[in-house]
């Protein structure tokens, strides 16, 4: 039997900051002033900040260490579904640190920044190129403020027309983030349900769709990893009572360069650039989330938005209707140049084949995998798969127990427990920079997960066993969270 | 998660599809979540409750319980006007986890007492969850 690559190797303990170190330590020497002291305002004096006292080589080593407990793409497969964990590639980390790209001051003048600029209005471009829609925002920092921005557009269209409109219909299928930024724009949420194919039913949406619902916020393919076969009728019955279309780009990594998604009568998209366009996924870093609408839209996107003219590019904040500013200067650059360096090194044909070949590897699993594990719908997928915990549950055992035995074995978890409309979930995407054989490895460390669930629960009750920390107590983390060091 | 046979549903109050439990005493009506609600949530980290004072109608959303697993909504069994929260919830939300239908959520004033008599009783509660 093959092993993963999951092993306790030489990891080293560290404690935090403040309990290493000693009084009086320090990291460089200050030479001594040579300017006469002055009497200080009493509001600049008093006790400083509560640094530790460490020298150089405690802080480098604190934080290797720290890294070496970390885990990532670079390090090992990361099937964590609804996210998108594929690899980035280190020439998009290359392009964004040139310096004439790195340095530039975002207060510099339009001229003096042109391949900025350019670089903007081109991603604008691509992006309006592989989704089909007629304009882009690069300004949202995030998927959510995406989400945010694209909701704010809908209100401005509605009161643009004088109509009030106090609900929006979000399926159960739809992203999780979806409910709270329709409320943050004064829409009342409305749920609903998937079908027994885990689908939309056209009824469903005619029954519930009205002149006070400002449309719907659906997410394609959904939650289960399914495509939304019935979007072009949906849309359309939401469009005859005067509603919109919000797409949920967070899966477009399974649809780039097949599905026009104007065509199939979505209004307005975001796109989560740390999913499908490989640009690195949070760890405290800058996020982007553009948001790309139709033509009639155009006029509400948050400004300033790149363009091009006789003069050359520009940013433009003349669009007295816009929904206004979402960021400050031109938005969370650096991403967007690792988006534009993907795109390019990719090229057409390479992005649809980065979906064909997710869509099959999430297919792949779900074929190999569905006698070891609960398959709720049993019919193609689109990027990713959703098995549930329902075979394990005469053992005993767990969706949360089989994800933590993953780790012992070298994998991070893949996403567990959402969607809700699956209980027990587990939600694996594969993305398409695995090769065969790593799949391969990952299908029969699962499959021994699940003998292992069969043979000896109480193994899994304990997982993991191998890694620093044990089965750490989320319970009580979330009820008395520790804040502060 | 425990099987049905494991879980307690206590044929001297009511129930709804989403799983709150109702309870009339007096003139008032206590609200909580059942059993089985409680052991498909996990364990629950944190309560998020209405104002007293608060009026609902039947079937709006009264507040969420947040669960290491997940956020789930509270849906009032009937409408009515909150006369009381239990706060003691909010410090030590696993009261819901240990006795569910000791640890009510809210108390309504119901808008119409006789909403409670079409609420599920307990066989026809356990027959839905038997599917």
């Amino acid at each position: 039997m093959k092993s993963g690559p999951g092993t306790s190797g030489l990891i080293l303990n560290e404690p935090l900051l403040w309990e290493k170190g000693k009084k009086g330590r320090r990291g460089m020497s200050i030479p001594t002033s040579d300017v006469p002291e002055a009497v200080l305002d009493a509001g600049l004096t008093g006790a400083g900040p509560d640094f530790p006292d460490l020298s150089e080589i405690d802080i480098v080593r604190h934080y290797t260490r720290l890294s070496q407990w970390n885990f990532g793409v670079d390090t090992g497969m990361y099937p964590l579904g609804s996210c998108t964990m594929k690899y980035n590639p280190k020439i998009n980390d290359k392009l964004a640190a040139t310096p004439e790209i790195a340095s530039a001051h975002p207060m510099l003048d339009d001229g003096s920044v042109q391949g900025t600029l350019q670089i903007m209005y081109e991603l604008q471009k691509y992006l309006a190129a592989i989704t089909g829609m007629d304009a882009v925002s690069l300004q949202p920092s995030a998927g959510a403020q995406g989400e945010l921005a694209g909701m704010l557009v809908f209100a401005a269209y509605h009161r643009s027309r004088g109509s009030v409109r106090t609900k929006i219909l979000i399926p159960d299928t739809a992203h999780g983030t979806n409910p709270a930024s329709a409320a943050l724009c004064g829409f009342r949420p409305v749920a609903l349900k998937a079908n027994a194919q885990g689908v939309l039913d056209v009824q469903a949406v005619a029954d519930l769709m009205d002149d006070e619902t400002a449309g719907i916020m659906l997410t394609n393919p959904n939650t289960l990893g399914i495509f939304e076969t019935n979007i072009r009728q949906i849309a359309d019955i939401v469009h005859a009572k005067g509603g919109l279309v919000y797409g949920d780009g967070a899966n477009m990594n399974a649809i780039m360069g097949i599905v026009d998604i104007k065509k199939c009568g979505v209004d307005v998209m975001h796109l989560n650039l740390h999913k499908t366009f490989s640009t690195p996924h949070g760890g405290g870093g800058p996020g982007a989330g553009p948001v790309c609408v139709v033509r009639e839209l155009e006029r509400f996107l948050p400004v300033p938005r790149a363009v091009k003219d006789s003069e050359g590019y520009r940013l433009e904040f003349d669009r007295p209707e816009s929904i206004g500013r979402v960021h400050g200067f031109h938005g969370n650059f650096s991403v967007l140049v690792r988006a534009w360096s993907y795109i390019r090194s990719m090229g057409p044909d390479n992005l649809k084949k980065a979906s064909q070949l997710a869509v099959l590897n999430a297919n792949y699993i779900k074929e190999r995998l569905k006698k070891d594990l609960h398959l709720p719908y049993d019919r193609p997928c689109m990027h990713e798969c959703v098995f549930s915990d329902l075979f394990q549950h005469e053992n005993g055992v767990k969706t949360l127990d089989m994800a933590k035995r993953l780790i012992d074995h070298g994998y991070h978890p893949p996403t567990i427990y959402f969607p809700l409309v699956v209980p027990g979930a587990i939600m694996i995407e594969p993305t398409e920079t695995e090769c065969k054989e790593d799949i391969d490895l990952f299908i029969e460390v699962v499959q021994q997960v699940v003998a292992e669930a069969r043979e000896k629960p109480e193994l899994l009750l304990q997982a993991p066993v191998r890694t620093k920390l044990r089965r750490l107590d989320e319970t009580q983390a979330a009820r008395h969270p520790c804040l502060r060091g | 998660m425990k099987e049905l046979s494991e879980l307690e549903f206590p044929e001297t109050i009511r129930y709804t599809e989403d799983h709150e439990w109702a309870a009339v005493d007096g003139d008032t009506v206590r609200i909580g979540v059942s059993d089985y609600a409680q052991d498909q949530l996990g364990d629950i980290v944190y309560v998020e409750m209405p104002e007293v004072g608060d009026m609902f109608e039947k079937g709006d959303e009264f507040g969420t319980l947040e669960s290491v697993k997940a956020v789930s909504e509270l849906y009032l069994p009937m409408g009515g006007e909150v006369v009381a929260v239990n706060e003691l919830l909010l410090e030590t939300p696993e009261l819901i986890n240990q006795e569910p239908y000791g640890s009510w959520i809210v108390e309504i004033r119901p808008t119409d007492p006789a909403e409670y008599d079409e609420l599920m009783n307990a066989e026809d509660y356990i027959e839905m969850l038997r599917g």
